[in-house]
């Protein structure tokens, strides 16, 4: 068995013994996004597992462990690790936690201690943990995040991105329920076929890829009504995970609503391109701004063959990075980068001017960067665009689904009778006609 | 046209209408449903039916708790803020907006435009369910509050946020003889506070508005507080007739988009759904039978005190009284501990009366065979009883509860007790009273919650209790504040759950309340190996097999719990070994007599809310206070680090060294800028700028500028932004200068050196949210202090862009800025030690006050700094000694540079035999979650106590007065070993 090993500040090691023999547990945020980077992390030689494990439990072991003013996604993301380790499942002296580290200055780099503190309070001290981030915030001999592996990481992101993009704009629509799942499930098992035999991660292929994705959604019979579309933006683990969010999503699908959620891929460049906008506000070296630079122009060539796939299939594309961060003028600096900092913001405009009036932004309760860029831009939104229909949902371990709900219920009432209120304009052919775009 | 039917199903009430084709109000109906929606509805129907019988009907359902009867029914839904606006419209025409208070709902909806609306979020609970609660508060109906109300004097600010909150406003005033028609008035302002502050976010009400919903339907007095508050005239505020009825109003409007049926049909539907359940989340029952229930019983009935009877005993006898904030307990007891006299009530909102009663019953019965040798008192109204009575001790409640418990178990090690109000609880160590947790203001799931809920229920307390002591699935309603647990149960009880599944519930959310959010604990051995708990909630025995289960352990409960604060009184008093007590006499309570009167003290900028007690024979007691000039003392001023700096801040004012030409520069006085501004300062006045201050903070300056808050959870000084940046337009500068700043100084104690967000980005949130900041110049440009020559760099250019000013002169200046930023720091602490040398010299006790820097601002600490020297510290603040120690690597990651001050000034405390820390943390601060955790285990590893006082808009100086006793207690304590 492997020996517990320490770094000089008493931080319990994940070493190359360990690899050997633990499992990697890695929490849910993303389903298809995820299950690709299981599937990549396991091809380099890890044993790895996403948790699925959900509701109250989970909860209540993120509360139980956790300083319970944190936010509610440290609650979920801690919960959901403690719980799995605890249910018996694993060998506790056999697994490692794998957590994200952002390094901003928001609560969320903390997350990571609190997991250590919580597994103390558990009596679970001798669990590594492993954290993932691009800061240089702790190594580990076991664990190594090399150039060849974040590669990879790029392409699970886009194709996640596409997937989750391609099936919203279908899965409102389809004629058999089902389908959009279906053609989700057939995707991701090539996918996931290809990339355990080291295939699918070139550009080329990823670009064939692309296009077998689309045509797979493309080919789902669909209705042809209308329905009223609402964005989804927020705190990014309410934003996504349906844990966070209580399946937010197919809520908004149950009430006849076509939810449209901004990708991944633009989180990812916002974290290159801060570091960039560091440099030229505080100084530092040329070398870092330059290789930011670098990168961003990288995967935003990622996100132009996702965009250019879209629209070849017929999909709506969002716009890509530069497009998103053209939206904030007058609205933030380009240095508000803590947690979603401006890209929040930037996402609601663009949703704005691209149809999508109705917003729901989601927020962990007392979450402190949202009060800035979440709730604290809804106003001036208003006051420039006065159609905009926005809704700010909190959540957190005591918030109730029916207050969330009727809350959302309410944007939708309004959303209702702002698109027939459209409709009337247009059929009186008022040149006004589209207030929205 | 087929009559219009509207049914709006509420959190409380359930309100039908019948419109007829004129939109005519045929029938009207509004009735509280006690949970029992469907069948509250389908019952108004049935008593209608003559009207409406064989007829072709359009119906729809609304409310916030008709979502759920409508899908079980079939009968559509529409959205209540959509139906009610679809009512003004069609009733009001010409609105501008709508304000609307319903049971657990406010809104406002804006016309105008395109229609926008607002509701409450989810931490903001004060609403008509808020009213009914604090109604019960002080034992009166709703009705009585409103007329009572309409007599009030003064107004006292009670917090506007949520009902807990407000509780413990209330309770303070109430205990220290406020007079009910004040409170009564101000907890109507709390509502309309908390209406305009939360809900408004940055748009302003004018215009016509029309009010809405039950509360504001039948309480005039409500409705005065906000005629008066938004100044509207009769034009301009309009309280339809049937406005409790509107939203039903609306959704009978809105019926004709659905196609009609036959009533009969629709009556069927109503009457024949099963309610749509959905998977409850259930635990394991508290008893499994009878049998398990009487040996719980037997073995707690074992823990009580010696027995003892007034009526024949001869002896000395010990008064305690525990005044407490909604019980008042006494207790009388002979040497040996037995119980002579005991009483808990209810003190109705009166304690003073209660205890005079008491008092004479108690003398009645001694009989002059009794003498009373000594009496103490403590609790919430522990200044008030003392004075009124003379009583001989008063001591901090948590010595008390140890007293009380180290005479059942003299090795107790954690003592828990849940009151109605509160819940305190505290580990021994050696002897002495250690690490006290106290609910924050916002966790007290307390005994006055469930007692609240048995009324709304129609239980009374004890019964509602025992019902869920055999329930085979307790319900789960999680762990937060009462204000959510509402809506858990409510929505546990459309899922199916009994009202002893919900009894037996909440008894269990109360304990985790107190185990995972108060002592935050992750197992029994966390708290200890003897545990006694106490408190009137821990009679609930569905509460106490709760905790046992919780925790999985047995623990102590007297027969007394409810009585231990009264108990350990008496103990103390017997410990006084007096030769006679003052205590007025059964002759002296002849003449007593009391009368309350509200007055403000103008003596500092302070302005304490005083109550004056007149007491007969021209005895006077005053509270409120904060310090004891009121008292026709001198204030006796102990060295106090914060007002120092304080002092030295406010009078970087005007223009320097400089001669002012380039115009006048306005600096809001608020977050980061109690440490940035000597640097900002000197530059503009350097760059012949004259720099003009927003004046200091006041609750006038924040309700100024309340109504562009965006988000209603930020924290208090974030929100006081708003009304210094507007006072600072309405001065007239040329400019105002509030620069972003993601980063802080680098002081080398952190892995990093960032701001929190909230400090970092607020200038861009009041850029986007303060209209009047379109009257100036609002530079916010990004800067970072920590990289000099790099600054130099970027600041040149904004002000050669800005003011055309040369590059020479702002990098001269931005050298004189930061040369002068660290002078200031150096006489603060070379301030800090001879503080500290003074302290030594005078062998007084040292307070380092740890929080942010503008934590010092009065408005924020509601004047801490004063109670805490005047309990005869001297303070001095975490900056003063942060650098004496330098970096250690930390347990979380320590990356924001106020925040690694704090866990410095800790570790420096921890080096210090005569220093303690205390920490000071604003409600709503989430870097606090992060740091009180790590200050916590920093000052218990090093031998020192954690005291935190947690701070809001609102001053509760009660609740921080018994942290600062108990740690001197503790202190006193420690000494003594």
């Amino acid at each position: 068995m492997a020996e517990l090993v320490y770094d000089k500040t008493g931080r319990l090691l994940f070493t190359k013994e360990m690899k050997e023999e633990y499992t990697l547990l890695i929490p849910q945020m993303l389903p298809d996004h995820f299950a690709m980077l299981v599937s990549i992390i396991r091809g380099e030689g890890y044993k790895v597992e996403m948790l699925e494990n959900t509701g109250r439990p989970v909860i209540d072991a993120g509360q139980k462990y956790v300083h319970n003013d944190a936010c509610y996604p440290a609650i979920l993301v801690i919960g959901q690790l403690i719980n799995a380790v605890q249910s018996g499942k694993y060998d506790p002296h056999k697994v490692a936690l794998v957590i994200t580290q952002t390094g901003g200055g928001c609560r969320a780099s903390n997350y990571i201690h609190l997991l250590r503190k919580a597994l103390e309070k558990a009596g679970l001290s001798f669990v590594p943990v492993i954290s993932v981030n691009l800061s240089g915030l702790e190594s580990n001999p076991g664990f190594k995040l090399g150039l060849g592996l974040l590669r990879k990481v790029v392409y699970a992101i886009i194709y996640g991105d596409l997937i989750m993009n391609v099936a919203n704009q279908v899965r409102p629509y389809e004629v058999t329920r089902g389908d959009t799942d279906a053609a989700v499930q057939r995707c991701m098992d090539f996918l996931l076929h290809d990339m355990d035999n080291g295939k699918g991660m070139t550009f080329k292929s990823m670009e064939a890829n692309f296009d077998r994705i689309t045509a797979e959604f493309k080919a789902i019979p669909v209705t042809g009504e209308e329905k009223v579309r609402v964005g989804i933006v927020g705190e990014i683990y309410v934003k996504y995970a349906p844990l966070g969010n209580n399946d937010l999503a197919n809520f908004l699908l149950s009430e006849g609503a076509e939810p449209v959620i901004p990708g991944l891929m633009d989180f990812i460049i916002f974290k290159v391109n801060n570091r960039e906008v560091d440099v030229g506000l505080y100084g530092g070296k040329w070398i870092k701004e330059k290789f930011c630079r670098w990168l961003q122009n990288y995967l935003m060539k990622y996100q132009h063959a996702l965009i250019g796939a879209l629209k070849r299939a017929g999909f709506r594309a969002p716009g890509d990075f530069n497009e998103l961060h053209s939206y904030i003028k007058g609205y933030l600096g380009d240095g508000n980068k803590m947690g979603e900092g401006w890209l929040l913001t930037a996402e609601m405009l663009e949703l704005i001017h691209t149809g999508v009036p109705n917003i729901v932004c989601t927020q962990p309760f007392g979450c402190l960067p949202n009060h800035i860029v979440g709730k604290g831009m809804i106003r001036k939104i208003k006051d420039d665009y006065p159609w905009s229909n926005v809704v700010a949902i909190d959540y957190d371990p005591g918030a109730t689904r029916i207050n969330q709900e009727n809350r959302i219920k309410l944007m939708l009432a309004n959303a209702r009778a702002l698109a027939r209120e459209q409709h009337s304009h247009e059929e009186e052919g008022d040149p006004d006609a589209l207030p929205l775009s | 046209m087929n009559l219009r039917v509207g049914i709006d199903i509420g959190s409380t009430t359930v309100k039908v209408v019948v419109l007829d084709e004129n939109d005519t109000l045929l029938f009207r109906s509004y009735e509280r449903h006690f949970s029992k929606t469907r069948e509250r509805a389908a019952e108004t129907l049935r008593s209608i039916r003559d009207m409406l019988s064989g007829k072709d009907v359009h119906m729809v359902i609304t409310g916030s708790a008709g979502l759920g009867v409508s899908k079980a029914s079939g009968i559509d839904f529409v959205q209540e803020v959509y139906a009610t606006a679809a009512a003004v419209n069609t009733f009001v025409p010409g609105t501008d907006a709508v304000i609307e208070l319903g049971g657990e709902d406010a809104k406002i909806i804006f016309f105008g435009g395109a229609l926008e609306e607002r509701m409450n979020g989810s931490c903001a609970g004060g609403t008509g369910a808020f009213i009914d609660q604090m109604a019960s508060l002080l034992d009166v109906t709703v009705g009585e509050l409103n007329e009572l109300s309409l007599r009030h004097e003064k107004i006292y600010p009670i917090a506007s946020r949520c009902g807990v909150f407000a509780k413990s406003d209330i309770q303070p005033i109430l205990n220290q003889g406020g007079r009910k028609e004040d409170i009564a008035a101000s907890i109507f302002q709390a509502v309309v506070d908390q209406t305009v502050a939360g809900l408004t976010q940055g748009r302003e009400l004018k215009g016509k508005i029309v009010f809405l919903g039950g509360p504001l339907h039948f309480l005039v007095g409500l409705r005065e507080r906000f005629v008066e508050t938004l100044r509207l005239d009769e034009e301009h505020a309009i309280f339809p007739a049937d406005g409790d009825c509107f939203a039903a109003m609306g959704a009978a409007l809105c019926s004709t988009d659905y196609a009609p049926r036959p009533f009969e049909e629709y009556l069927k539907l109503l009457e024949e759904s099963v309610d749509a359940t959905g998977a409850l989340d259930v635990m394991p029952p508290l008893f499994t039978d009878e049998g398990d229930y009487n040996a719980f019983l037997a073995r707690h009935n074992a823990n009580r005190p010696p027995q003892a009877d007034l009526a024949t005993y001869t002896g000395d006898a010990w008064l305690g009284i525990d005044a407490g904030s909604t019980t008042t307990k006494m207790a009388l007891i002979d040497p040996q501990g037995g119980l002579l006299y005991s009483y808990y009530h209810s003190n109705q909102g009166n304690p003073v009366a209660i205890v005079l009663e008491q008092l004479r019953a108690i003398y009645g019965q001694c009989g002059g065979r009794v003498a009373i040798k000594g009496a103490a008192v403590t609790g919430y109204g522990e200044e008030l009883i003392k004075n009124a009575f003379n009583c001989d001790l008063g001591l901090v409640e948590t010595m008390a509860h140890y007293k009380a418990a180290a005479h059942f178990n003299p090795n107790v090690d954690f003592i828990i007790d849940i009151g109605g109000q509160d819940m305190k609880c505290f580990k021994i160590r050696n002897g002495a009273v250690d690490s006290i947790m106290l609910n924050e203001a916002c966790s007290s799931g307390c005994g006055s919650f469930i007692e609240t809920f048995a009324k709304a229920l129609g239980y009374d307390i004890a019964a509602f209790s025992k019902l869920g002591l055999y329930s085979p699935r307790p319900v789960n309603l999680g762990s937060r504040c009462t204000v959510f647990m509402n809506s858990s149960v409510k929505q546990a009880q459309k899922d199916g759950a009994s009202v002893e599944d919900i009894s037996a519930g909440l008894s269990i959310s109360i304990v985790k309340n107190a185990v995972y959010k108060v002592i935050r604990a992750a197992n029994a051995d966390d708290l200890g190996q003897n545990i006694v708990v106490q408190g009137g909630t821990f009679l609930n025995d569905a509460v106490l097999r709760a905790f046992e289960q919780e925790l999985g352990r047995n623990v102590v409960r007297p027969t007394i719990a409810g009585l231990m604060g009264a108990f350990g009184a008496a103990l103390a008093a017997r410990d006084l070994h007096l030769e006679r007590s003052d205590l007025l006499s059964e002759e002296a309570l002849q003449s007593f007599s009391h009368s309350a009167k509200p007055a403000t003290c103008n003596l500092c900028t302070n302005h304490c809310s005083l109550t004056v007690n007149q007491f007969d024979g021209g005895r006077r007691f005053i509270s409120g206070n904060r310090c004891s000039r009121p008292l026709g003392k001198e204030k006796q001023q102990l060295p106090d680090l914060g007002s120092y700096k304080y002092q030295k801040l406010r009078a970087m004012e005007g223009k320097g060294s400089g001669t002012g030409v380039r115009g006048r520069l306005g600096i809001p006085f608020g977050l980061n800028m109690y440490e940035n501004l000597p640097f900002w300062y000197e530059f503009f006045t350097r760059l012949n700028f004259e720099v003009v201050l927003s004046p200091e903070s006041s609750r006038k300056l924040y309700l100024k500028g309340q109504h562009t808050i965006p988000s209603d959870t930020v924290c208090y000084p974030a929100k006081l932004l708003h009304g210094h940046v507007e006072a600072l337009v309405e001065q007239g500068v040329d400019a105002i200068w509030y620069p972003c700043m993601s980063y802080n100084y680098d002081e080398g104690i952190g892995d990093n050196h960032y701001n929190c967000p909230v400090v970092a980005y607020y200038p861009e949130l009041l850029a986007a949210n303060v209209p009047l900041l379109k009257e100036t110049r609002f530079l916010f440009p990004y800067v970072g202090l920590w990289r000099h020559r790099d600054f130099e760099k970027r600041i040149s250019a904004i002000m050669e862009e800005e003011f055309s000013i040369p590059k020479k002169e702002t990098v001269a200046a931005a050298r004189a800025a930061f040369d002068a930023y660290d002078a200031y720091k150096k006489d603060l602490w070379a301030k800090g030690q001879e503080y500290i040398a003074y302290a030594r010299e005078h062998d007084l006790p040292i307070l380092v006050q740890a929080g942010r820097p503008y934590h010092i601002d009065p408005e924020i600490n509601h004047g801490i700094n004063d109670l805490i020297t005047g309990q005869g510290f001297v303070l001095i603040t975490e900056d003063a000694v942060s650098h004496l120690e330098g970096y250690e690597a930390r347990k979380v990651l320590n990356q924001w540079t106020f925040q690694s001050r704090m866990y410095n000034a800790a570790r420096y405390v921890c080096s210090q035999p005569d220093m303690q820390l205390v920490q000071l943390v604003s409600f709503g601060c989430g870097t606090d979650a992060i740091t009180a955790d790590e200050v916590r285990s920093i000052l218990e590893e090093g031998g020192k106590l954690y005291t935190q006082l947690k701070i809001d808009d609102i001053n509760n100086l009660g609740a921080v007065k018994i942290r600062i006793r108990s740690l001197m207690a503790a202190m006193d304590a420690r000494k003594g070993v």
